[in-house]
């Protein structure tokens, strides 16, 4: 398969690990950021063939586990209303609430619609009328043009039965977060090169600097990690601190402007509060005043929810990288992807789900294998 | 879901020596007959898809469960709920379908039922099957005969018939029309059987997939189970639209494929006899079946490190970005 296999090729693949290794003399703990990353690694094992050395922290780029608890609540508020269509990544469907998840609405007769584009959503509004029509606008930035799109175009077309409920996060002010932590011990942090696809990697500049960090700009394929991993422990090796973009197939400096004029047009910033990380100061968007009208938060005034985390979730630390999931003691046991304590543990971007989709299953006669992938 | 309903409600209620191995279908000694019997219900949502409808799927489903007891399949029955408003000219469509089904594999549908609900009280049209069939003479299969040194093979690429299904039902395009792999598979079957009569396991990979149906196999053998990802046959469609939506192809289903572990000196006539038959043509080895890791299974991945493959938990939902 084009475009894919030549990113796979065991012969590309090889000599990246040699120079990786030849390059690595004392140890490097270093972040991917995004959850597609981190489950491309476990998938193929791309830990196993990293020296040592190298230790490999999860991001908290999965957006359905960062959704905090409060607003899977509103969503759930809003797709229990009998008047209420609800549209929603695949994904948000299991991810608990503080009593209910949307799987659960569903099965108890609510309009929960699983949909693979807000666009979905906006053509069930016009096709049902007399239905008010929700779309779960989740995501970084990666899905926000296409979400800001379909916004806009409910308000060119006047459909006032469409609304979205608005939990866009943002990439630098998380990682800004992370690494103003006190007691931060990554080193060097691969960026996800989908979400600069969208946005390029100016704002990245500043956080290197002022963190005296490697980022480097990385794609999801093994030979795109394992070249990011490659470029991240040069420049650690040699004292540099530089934004790099390993991943220019995909990405320029500048972004994608179309897709950023959209997303101007449609959003503003504005403060988020995320799962595991707390409240973050300019880290989402927000619907800009200009669409108001659409803001299901304010449609169906679901008001106020404020709830507390389950305690016996450690989501929150696994999202910082402070905890590895085989280290939570519900890994496996109390948490599986049925019956999920956490996010982390549902969403196909989740570390948790990640590792034990990918057998990294904490059993006491673990594999060598297996083992050593726990290690990494 | 399911199957902690099967463990903590079903079994205990009914529990015997045919129902206990919870195989595709149970084999039953009358008089000196071995029959298999087994039992199906169709749900599928649309009940029309690209590559088949539930009227050939409800038939394929059940004579190929009745195959991979090692039986030829010879009689069924069906049940049909209809809701209140289904068109009669998709009905007739789904009874004509099944009719073409029976006649292509050669069984008998010699008794039926049909109940109307309510509108919205059902979903169009459910259909249950249940087949009967003749175990071949001489043939012991099961999931616990696995032994280290077999082979594991598969009669063609996996993953179609789930993919098709799900682009129909929410209606996603890809470029090239995907078809549904549902078939039945008992020629094939037939043809392996009467070529190596000492295959251990026959299973289909239908809900769970290819790597759900071996780590069954791995866990009731006590063996380990090691696949190469380069070996196991998937289209091109499927892994495509498995990358987008973010789904592993070894754990979407098949309804018209099955997987037989045969002893290892056995792979070529195994694979021999299976394609000689409509719809084995594409057979291949993907596996071997090993003494180490015991009630594993392991997938040594494109690039050459090792992976361990869990039975699938919960759905496939598709990700976010």
């Amino acid at each position: 398969m084009r475009h894919v296999d030549e990113y796979r090729d065991p012969a590309a693949v090889e000599p990246v690990v040699r120079a990786i290794r030849g390059a690595v003399t004392r140890p490097w703990t270093l972040m991917e950021v995004c959850g597609g990353q981190t489950h491309s690694i476990l998938k193929f094992g791309l830990d196993e063939l990293l020296p040592p050395e190298i230790r490999l922290v999860h991001g908290p780029g999965c957006p359905v586990c960062v959704t905090p608890l409060e607003m899977i609540d509103r969503a759930v508020a809003i797709a229990a209303r009998p008047d209420v269509v609800f549209c929603s990544f695949g994904d948000m469907l299991r991810v608990p609430g503080s009593s209910t998840d949307l799987l659960k609405v569903k099965a108890g007769g609510g309009d929960v619609r699983i949909v693979y584009s807000p666009l979905d959503a906006l053509r069930l509004a016009r096709q049902r009328p007399e239905r008010k029509v929700v779309f779960f606008a989740v995501g970084f930035e990666t899905t926000a043009p296409a979400n800001a799109m379909a916004v806009a175009r409910a308000a060119a077309e006047g459909l006032a039965n469409f609304s979205v409920l608005v939990a866009h996060v943002l990439v630098p002010p998380a990682l800004e977060a992370l690494l103003s932590c006190e007691d931060a011990r990554i080193q060097g942090l691969l960026a996800p090169g989908h979400v600069c696809a969208v946005t390029g990697y100016r704002d990245y500049e500043p956080v290197a600097e002022r963190h005296r960090i490697p980022i480097v700009v990385t794609g999801f394929e093994p030979l795109d990690l394992l070249k990011g991993v490659l470029a991240t422990v040069v420049q650690l090796e040699r004292g540099e601190h530089r934004v790099e973009n390993q991943y220019p197939r995909a990405v320029v400096r500048d972004g994608n402007p179309r897709a950023l004029e959209m997303i101007e047009d449609v959003f503003v910033v504005s403060d988020r509060s995320w799962r595991g990380l707390g409240e973050i100061p300019a880290s989402g968007y927000a619907l800009s005043p200009k669409y108001a009208r659409f803001d299901a938060e304010t449609v169906f005034d679901v008001g106020a929810v404020s709830v507390k985390e389950p305690e016996e979730c450690r989501s929150g630390l696994v999202l910082q990288g402070r905890l590895r999931p085989t280290e939570c003691p519900e890994f496996g046991v109390r948490c599986t992807p049925e019956h999920p304590l956490g996010a982390t543990m549902v969403s196909s971007e989740g570390a948790c789900a990640a590792y034990f989709h990918y057998g990294r299953v904490r059993r006491d006669d673990a594999a060598p294998e297996a083992a050593a992938g726990g290690r990494a | 879901m399911t199957a902690s309903l099967v463990e903590t409600l079903f079994v205990p209620a009914f529990r015997n020596p045919h129902l206990e191995p919870l195989a595709d279908g149970a084999v039953v000694t009358v008089g000196r007959e071995r029959l298999a019997f087994s039992t199906d219900t169709f749900v599928v949502k649309p009940a029309f898809f690209p590559g088949g409808d539930i009227g050939s799927l409800a038939v394929h489903g059940t004579v190929n469960d009745v195959a991979m007891c090692g039986a030829e399949p010879l009689f069924l029955s069906a049940g049909l709920v209809l809701e209140e408003g289904f068109p009669i000219r998709d009905l007739e469509r789904v009874v004509a379908s099944m009719a073409e089904a029976c006649a292509r594999v050669g069984v008998l549908l010699v008794t039926g039922d049909t109940k109307v609900v309510d509108r919205g009280k059902g979903d169009g049209v459910y259909v249950n099957t249940s087949g009967v069939g003749r175990v071949h003479d001489g043939i012991e299969l099961g999931a616990a005969r696995a032994r280290p040194g077999d082979v594991v093979l598969v009669s063609g690429p996996v993953g179609d018939h789930g993919i098709a299904v799900m682009a129909a039902r929410e209606g996603i395009d890809f470029e090239t029309a995907l078809l549904s792999d549902s078939a039945p598979v008992v020629a094939p079957v037939r043809a392996l059987l009467v070529a190596v009569p000492s295959t251990r396991v026959l299973r289909d990979p239908t809900r769970g997939g290819l790597a759900t149906a071996l780590c069954e196999i791995a866990a009731a053998a006590s063996v380990g189970i090691r696949i190469d990802e380069r070996d196991v046959p998937v289209r091109d469609e499927v892994r495509g639209a498995c990358e987008l939506l973010g789904f592993d192809p070894l754990y979407v289903a098949c309804e018209g494929r099955f997987l037989a572990i045969v002893p290892g000196e056995s792979e070529e006539k195994a694979l021999a006899a299976i394609r000689s038959e409509p719809g084995g043509e594409q057979a291949c080895r993907i596996g071997t079946v090993v003494a180490d890791d015991p009630g594993r299974l392991v997938l040594r991945t494109r690039i050459g490190t090792r992976r361990l493959l869990e039975r699938l938990s919960g759905e496939q939902l598709p990700r976010i970005c």
